[in-house]
């Protein structure tokens, strides 16, 4: 097996399309996008290759080079090795990333056709799949700390691609600054390990849990979840996800929905021996996870902007994998199902959102979308289709994923399941909100606009995801995906729910879950569906509202707990320069100078003056001599 | 030994002062002399109240080195003269000529 060839591709497409001149901006795009697909083939290649071989023996290492070394491994020296493993959760991982990514890619040719920059817009989604690449194959933490800090990278550059916006300028810088409070947690975490195991290899860490001490796993748990935090999206640092939407369109799509954003999943489920062995860690995960999740789901529900109201749903729908993965070896597979389907079902319907706004001259508010079933036939089938797997329409992917997770919640904790439960309705009443603004209703357009379908090039891929949304549950097919991460994460346990003394089979779990979801859609519809919407954000509105509207306050918070005592500090610091330092500096100076022009004064060219300083010293030289006898 | 102590300081005291106050370049040398002279004098009371020749010694080089300073001395205040016009030390606050 070459499994650096999956990361070379893209790899080679990226430092090919930016160092290339401007004659390749004919065909900039294809290369991408056949560097991108060439690696999805030959994920698929290696795929099969694994599955071919025996269920215990699905783990391939493969190391390229030595990148760091003060001396042999073992010995306490520090040494890393460029590696990459490939094993089951890899696998699954490469699959989404290049499989979504390709998609990606060929949507974006349509969408980013009239752009003078689609080239270098090519390069960066190539050298985002690239570094998710390596991030998903990593072996060592510091190699994957190379590709989480590759993503951030192409992260930043997409948000900010339209940088002659000054809020996309703005909006990139936020997500570059609140990623980088989740790497100190990351960066910590990797130092712990190589001070606490002399090694920083995972699989090595992995089998250092046992011998550490239990305050040592649990702060390891806990910076690796502030690293997960930030780059997941996840209350505290969630603030950046939403501004993060003034990013081209298909970047909303892979990096701050299916992809990048699960990164901090990914983390938490490869680290998974340490969050087995620290019950505090994995509480504090599952903390998390719920606030996200709830927060997220009112955050969606008072957006008028499609785009922030589905990234809304992101951050809400990454809770759940979050709290899944904080549920320990119960939840790990069913994190990583969830995050495949989300990958799936949420990739579509940005998209779609891409597609409505393409029709809408760039238009982001559903007060002023109404009707474009007919308008955009395509856009809805598939956008409906995404829409019925993220509420959990029975049958449809997300039905299967988020069940198992609200299945596992509910038997470990009756008020933690109950929440995800709630999660669940107001997730069903967003989106039927979202669905009922944008293709129901009437028309509530401005009058220039005249909306069209898209061209195919954009159309095929979300046919493809729309397919993938309504399939994605045959994963779990004979405990499949269980099965498959059990090389990885460990045997999936399964609890049965207990409340009350009395036990609930899983139908029934899925009949509650399915109930709030129908009443979700139910009061969502009666709002938004029958009722005519207004075509302008009404002003007057409940407290809730507005509160949502203003994402929780979580940039006040901000603004109050970090901006302002760091510019406090930073302004306290100049004053002190200039009016301290600097001050004592040029006094010091000054005193210098003035005393030399005092002392100026005294070389007059009198030579009598002089004499007389020479006896006025001899007579002070003879006084004190006699001071000194007489003593 | 008080006495010669005594006319000592009263010469240097009268050499000091001229140096001081006068103008002419020729006078305030004349002082320098006087003081240098009521040192020799002081040196050699010492000698003598001592016993030995230490004090007459330095006598001696003081000599020396005055009679050095005095050609140089008036060698300057010819220069000084022939440039100037004046020996006034209060005229020469310049070096440059």
């Amino acid at each position: 097996m070459i499994i650096w060839l999956l990361v070379a591709f893209p790899a080679l497409g990226a430092a090919l399309l930016l160092t290339w001149g401007k004659e390749s901006d004919r065909f900039g795009h294809l290369i991408a996008t056949a560097a991108s697909a060439a690696s999805f083939v030959w994920g698929l290649v290696l795929f099969v290759q694994l599955l071919g071989r025996d269920h215990d023996d699905r783990t391939v290492t493969e190391s390229l080079f030595t990148w760091i070394s003060t001396g042999p491994q073992g010995s306490g020296a520090f040494h890393v090795e460029m590696s990459f493993v490939y094993d089951p959760l890899a696998a699954l991982f490469v699959l989404l990333i290049t499989g979504v990514g390709t998609l990606i890619h060929v949507y974006s040719i349509g969408y980013m056709e009239h752009d003078d920059r689609r080239r270098r817009f090519f390069a960066f989604l190539n050298l985002f799949v690239a570094a998710m690449l390596v991030l998903v194959l990593a072996g060592d933490y510091l190699v994957l700390f190379l590709g989480w800090e590759g993503v951030g990278l192409a992260s930043y550059l997409l948000i900010g691609f339209w940088q002659h916006k000054p809020s996309a300028a703005a909006a990139a810088k936020k997500a570059f600054v609140v990623n980088r409070v989740g790497d100190i947690g990351m960066a910590l975490a990797i130092m712990l390990m190589f001070k606490e195991f002399g090694t920083t290899e995972i699989a090595a860490v992995g089998d250092s849990v046992a011998g550490a001490t239990a305050n040592t796993i649990t702060a390891l748990g806990l910076l690796l979840l502030l690293g997960a935090c930030g780059k997941s999206a996840q209350v505290p640092l969630q603030s950046w996800l939403l501004d993060a939407m003034e990013g081209p369109t298909p970047v909303s799509a892979l990096i701050h929905a299916a992809t990048m954003v699960t990164a901090g999943v990914y983390l938490v489920v490869r680290s998974n021996a340490i969050f087995d062995a620290s019950e505090t860690a994995r509480t504090a995960v599952v903390i998390v996870g719920l606030v996200t999740l709830i927060a997220g789901a009112i955050i969606g529900c008072a957006k008028d902007d499609i785009k922030k109201a589905l990234a809304g749903s992101t951050m809400s729908q990454i809770g759940y994998m979050m709290l899944a993965a904080g549920l320990g070896p119960a939840g790990y597979a069913f994190a990583i199902f969830h995050l495949v389907t989300h990958g799936f079902f949420k990739a579509n319907m940005f998209l779609g959102a891409g597609s409505v706004m393409h029709a809408m001259d760039d238009d982001v508010n559903m007060r002023h979308y109404g009707a474009l079933r007919t308008a955009l036939p395509v856009t809805f089938a598939t956008f409906g289709l995404g829409y019925l797997a993220i509420i959990g329409f029975p049958g449809f992917s997300g039905f299967f994923s988020k069940d198992k997770i609200i299945e596992a919640a509910l038997a470990h904790n009756v008020w933690i399941g109950l929440a995800t439960v709630l999660g669940a309705g107001i997730t069903a009443f967003y989106m039927t909100r979202l669905m009922a603004m944008t293709f129901a209703g009437q028309k509530r357009w401005k009058d220039e606009v005249h909306p069209h379908e898209s061209p195919r090039v954009m159309t095929v891929p979300l046919m493809v995801l729309a397919a993938a949304s309504v399939l994605g549950g045959i994963l779990l097919l004979g405990d499949w995906i269980t099965d498959w991460l059990e090389p990885v994460v460990g045997h999936t346990e399964h609890h049965e729910v207990v409340i009350g003394g009395v036990e609930l089979a899983p139908i029934a779990v899925s009949a509650l879950v399915t109930l709030v979801v129908a009443a979700g859609v139910a009061i969502a519809w009666a709002t938004y569906g029958r009722r005519e919407v207004e075509g302008e954000t009404p002003e007057k509105v409940s407290i809730l509202t507005r509160f949502a509207r203003n994402d929780l306050y979580g940039d006040t918070v901000n603004e109050w707990v970090a901006v302002r005592p760091t510019m406090g500090l930073a302004r306290g610091l100049a004053r002190f320069d200039q009016h301290g330092l600097h001050r004592a500096i040029t006094g010091f100076v000054e005193l210098i100078g003035e005393g030399a022009t005092a002392m100026r004064s005294w070389q007059n060219g009198f030579v009598r003056s002089y004499a007389l300083g020479v006896f006025l010293g001899a007579l002070a030289l003879t006084l004190a001599l006699l001071v000194v006898i007489w003593r | 030994m008080n006495d010669l102590l005594s006319l000592s300081m009263i010469l240097f005291t009268i050499g000091a002062v001229g140096v001081l106050v006068r103008r002419n370049a020729l006078i305030v040398f004349m002082c320098v002399e006087l003081m240098l002279n009521a040192t020799n004098l002081a040196f050699v009371a010492f000698a003598r109240e001592h016993g030995n020749l230490d004090g007459q010694l330095a006598a001696f080089f003081v000599m020396v080195v005055a009679a050095a300073e005095v050609v140089v001395g008036l060698a300057i205040i010819i220069a000084i003269h022939r440039s100037r016009g004046s020996i006034s030390v209060d005229e020469v606050r310049q070096v440059r000529g």
